[in-house]
């Protein structure tokens, strides 16, 4: 099958690749990038542990053609610490929190709260819970991801007002 | 002389051992997206594989073309019955004593069953070939009604046992009948209920579901030609049942085959047997000699590998008119499916069900149960729960229910003044098992009162007599339930799988510097053995947690064991791991006791150290005695510190639980929403509160997603309607509840340390408890067993059915 030529940019870096039209891009993101975080639970959409952040929106990977990512901007799980390796205020919540047990939808459930923190800095229980309503958890039963979540939203304000100040 | 220390608390705490909140050591990886799960594994040279499956539930295959799929770009081989034939696995064992299809032979006997396995380059020049394997079937007559699988004339399912009378566990009464099993004493029960002033009888359906984990199953097979050696990764709850049994299966011998489970996706009973993925991956790189991959996907998940439930029981109960308990009855219709692939102890066709006495103590019971054959995928797991203890549990507290209703006394007054007194444990139910401990009275007031049950009921009553009244078209149900399970399985007396005793192993080896490694026979699916079992050996060890690595899922390194699922990695491998830290303290202690020059008995355990009696300002840390042990041992003893222990429990665990749920129905549209749910466990020892709170969170999601709309539905052609996450019920963020947590403890006295086991709890007490609230809320109008999943439109029927929609 003929390929295409896609340029992306994936956690800051500019990426260039072949992929069949066909690929989906969790396909391409795991076996041509090597970027294994986000996951594969139902390849239909319903699950969300494919979830990736592209062009300032939370999107499915494993519905969405790699040809469809062209000229991008994507952030994976692996793109969310700082360059120094220190935590994003997700990660530290979700372990603080106790947000995880088997691992498997936490990279699209962290990549999913980061959009939804970016749109709504501090949101109430409820937003929270309708906004990761498209990511499954099949181990935490939901209550400590929105506990881990609320976590990060007030260490974020509080460095955001500190910076302000 | 040693320095003055810290205190003892302030040692203790350090350590991070039994009973803190530690946080877990494998979220580091985990929320930066660098766990390593089976599908991450990229091979050089790797090919992948893909199934064709069957369309049809039962139908007979006259011929298979596999030119077109060989054909496709990319394609390496094509294996079918045939080609599996050849090296004698186009049949496989199964852990209940059946046998199963690898691939279709001759016929299909189930929707999505294997038929062909494609190999290829990559998984799109796979699936590509999969759909171009040409199969013409021969359409034959289907059931999937449990009920009518052993009428007159009723479709053979197996053809190849259709004429045994023997099965793997006695007689068989049918073509389509797999086993009887039963227990207690028919006479007696039989007896009793002729003689009772109040019965009652209901046929109580756990209907079929599925575990579905987030990660499906998968594997990656390599076989090494020139060593003969085969490496296996894969999503393996129990990697060395899978290395024994891929071995009596492949005839390569057992130290030849490396079985390696690295992180695992949730399992919930999913990741317990083998599947036909793995065996013919394991063929496809024999025959390639290449590294192979199969990775199922989720619509093949929830239709073929591993259904749980599908339980029919017939269920009765005696009583007095001032509400004792005289006798349980139980008659269950099990459907097994094509094959009798369920995975239970070997002895135990119907698994440790003979728990429905529950909670209560029943002077008398008997239960029968008759595995059937159905056109309906293999399996029979326990999903989340110790074999077949969920369907128990359902089956006695919606029966405890219904008897309070016959009786009109408060469900609660009745289970309480049925419940087995603290006072006759060790006690001894009438179908055989010995509970270990329990204080069930004070769980079940500690419960009542936290959620100020009387006035619960109150409000119940005020609102049935508004709804009476027409001001309110809203009922109000409080469910209760109290559970008993029967996990840890188990003593070799009583269990084995294939005739390997199950007990569970864990080896231990400290360092020089003080730190350690501990391996074990169970493999963590997300219940964070990585930071458990550090916690017990720091406790016992009075070595740091931090210092501890807990390593599972390799078996060339771990220790024989037989995996994680029943809630059995804490009472048997925590046991193991525990008996373990004591072999190495003592040797420890011998150690001291020849540096600080005194007899071993004058020295005493002190948090992290041994101290001589009365002089404590004399000791010899652990982190010191791992030194010496490599340095200067006494004369005559064996340098090093490290341990081993097989560890055959005395007997199983008996955790248990009061739940209650108060549940809001709007009965126009079905629509029911919890209002609370409060969950008391009682699991003996506690080791991370912050785990175990998590353990619960999880389990009664499960439990809310059973009891609330999941179900693998088949239709009357045996087209399987439930097989997608848009079918399926995973309940989302949005309508799981909020859940209550709250515990006593009642150790175990025969488990080292006491520990009974949590993972389960919460789906084998939730189950009931949701049932019974929505239950309790229709029975004020007479109604009294409306089926789960009590999903809205089924919950709008029931109230239809009652005649509430005018």
């Amino acid at each position: 099958m003929a390929k295409s030529h896609v340029t992306m940019t994936v956690n800051g870096k500019t990426v260039e690749a072949l992929v069949e039209p066909r690929t989906l891009l969790i396909h391409f993101l795991r076996e041509q990038l090597n970027l294994t975080g986000p996951h594969i639970g139902c390849e239909t959409s319903h699950c969300g542990a494919c979830t990736v952040d592209l062009n300032g929106r939370s999107v499915k990977s494993c519905t969405v053609f790699a040809v469809q990512a062209e000229g991008g901007d994507l952030r994976t799980i692996e793109g969310m610490a700082a360059a120094d390796g220190t935590l994003h205020a997700l990660q530290e919540g979700f372990r603080e929190m106790h947000g995880l047990q088997c691992g498997f939808c936490t990279p699209g459930m962290i990549t999913r709260a980061y959009r939804l923190l970016q749109e709504n800095p501090s949101p109430s229980e409820e937003e929270i819970r309708f906004g990761i309503a498209g990511n499954l958890c099949r181990c935490t039963g939901y209550q400590n991801i929105v506990k881990a979540i609320q976590y990060a939203a007030d260490k974020l304000s509080g460095a955001a007002k500190e910076a302000a100040e | 002389m040693n320095a003055i220390t810290p205190s003892k608390e302030e040692r203790a705490e350090k350590l991070q051992g039994m009973g803190c909140r530690r946080k877990r050591v494998e979220d580091i990886r985990f929320v930066q997206g660098k766990g390593n799960y089976v599908d991450d594994l990229k091979l050089p040279n790797m090919l992948y594989g893909d199934f064709t499956r069957s369309p049809y539930a039962h139908a007979r295959i006259t011929k298979i073309d596999t030119t077109k799929a060989a054909a496709v770009p990319g394609v390496v081989a094509v294996l079918t019955a045939d080609v599996l034939k050849t090296v004698n696995l186009a049949w496989m064992p199964t852990l209940a004593g059946d046998v199963q299809m690898v691939l279709a032979d001759g016929k299909v006997l189930f929707q999505n069953q294997e038929v062909a396995f494609v190999i290829a380059e990559d998984r799109y020049a796979a699936a590509d070939a999969a759909e171009l394997v040409e199969v013409e079937y021969e359409a034959l007559p289907v059931n999937v009604d449990p009920l009518k699988a052993m009428a007159d004339g009723a479709p053979v399912i197996r053809e190849d046992i259709k004429d045994k009378k023997e099965g793997a566990h006695g007689p068989r009464k049918h073509y389509n009948h797999v086993f009887a099993w039963q227990s207690g004493d028919k006479a007696k029960t039989d007896a009793v209920f002729a003689k009772a002033d109040v019965t009652t009888k209901e046929l109580i359906v756990y209907p079929r579901v599925h575990p579905c984990p987030l990660e499906t199953c998968q594997c990656v097979a390599s076989f090494d030609k020139i060593k003969g050696e085969l490496t296996l990764w894969g999503t393996f709850q129990a990697p060395h049942v899978i290395r024994t049994v891929g071995s009596l299966i492949s005839k390569i011998p057992e130290h030849k085959i490396h079985v390696i489970a690295p992180d695992i996706g949730g399992g919930f009973g999913n990741k317990v047997g083998a599947y036909s993925g793995y065996i013919c991956s394991i063929v496809a790189s024999i025959v390639t000699g290449r590294p192979v991959k199969w990775v199922e996907d989720r619509i093949e998940n929830l239709s073929t590998t591993a259904f749980a439930r599908d339980f029919h029981m017939e269920t009765e109960i005696a009583a007095t008119k001032d509400g004792r308990v005289l006798g349980l009855r139980c008659y269950t219709i099990a459907d097994h499916g094509a094959f009798d692939a369920c995975a239970n102890a070997s002895k135990w066709p119907a698994g440790l069900f003979s728990i429905i006495t529950g909670s209560y103590d029943f002077p008398t019971a008997h239960v029968l149960v008759d595995g059937v054959y159905t056109n309906k995928a293999p399996g029979g797991v326990a999903y989340r729960c110790s074999f077949r203890v969920t369907e128990a549990a359902y089956a006695i507290e919606r029966a405890m229910d219904i008897m309070a209703q016959k009786l009109g006394m408060d469900p609660a007054e009745f289970r309480r003044k049925n419940l087995i007194k603290r006072e006759q444990f060790p006690y001894t139910s009438a179908l055989g098992w010995q509970y270990d401990s329990g204080d069930y009275h004070t769980a079940l007031d500690k419960a009542l009162d936290s959620v100020d049950y009387k006035a619960l009921r109150a409000e119940q009553k005020e609102r049935q007599a508004a709804f009476k009244r027409g001001e309110t078209r809203e009922v109000m149900g409080i469910g209760v339930a109290f559970f008993t399970e029967i996990v840890g399985a188990g003593p070799s007396r009583n269990c084995d799988i294939l005739g390997i005793a199950m007990f569970d192993s864990a080896e231990i080896r400290i360092h020089p510097t003080g730190t350690g490694i501990c391996r074990l026979g169970t493999k963590s699916q997300g219940q964070g053995h990585e930071t458990t079992y550090a916690q017990i050996i720091a406790t016992e060890l009075g070595l740091p947690a931090d210092n501890i690595a807990v390593e599972e899922g390799n078996t060339d390194t771990a220790p024989y064991g037989l995996g994680t699922y029943g809630s059995r990695s804490t009472p048997v491998s925590g046991a193991a791991t525990a008996m373990a830290c004591r072999k190495i303290k003592a040797k420890a202690q011998m150690i001291a006791a020849y540096m600080l020059e005194v007899h071993d008995d004058d020295l005493e355990w002190d948090v992290d150290r041994f101290r001589v009696k009365g002089n404590p300002e004399r000791f010899k840390t652990m982190t010191e005695l791992a030194w010496a042990a490599y340095h200067e041992v006494p004369p005559g003893m064996e340098p090093g510190l490290e341990a081993i222990n097989y560890y055959d429990p005395p007997n199983f665990t008996f955790p248990f639980g009061a739940y209650i749920c108060v549940i809001d129905i709007d009965v126009d549209t079905g629509v029911s929403k919890i209002r609370r749910f409060y969950a008391l466990d009682d699991c003996g020892t506690r080791i991370n509160p912050m785990i175990i709170e998590g353990q619960l969170h999880g389990g009664l999601t499960e439990a809310f997603g059973i009891a609330m709309g999941q179900e693998i539905r088949y239709d009357d052609d045996g087209n399987v309607m439930t097989a997608s996450l848009m079918d399926y019920f995973l309940p989302t963020a949005v309508e799981t509840p909020n859940w209550e947590t709250d515990y006593t403890v009642t150790p175990s006295p025969h488990h080292p340390i006491g520990a009974k086991g949590i993972g389960e709890s919460p789906n084998v007490g939730g189950v009931p408890a949701f049932s019974n609230a929505v239950n309790d809320a229709f029975a004020f109008l007479g109604s009294t067993h409306i089926a789960m999943p009590h999903d809205h439109w089924r919950t709008w029927a029931a109230a239809e059915k009652l005649g509430l929609h005018g």
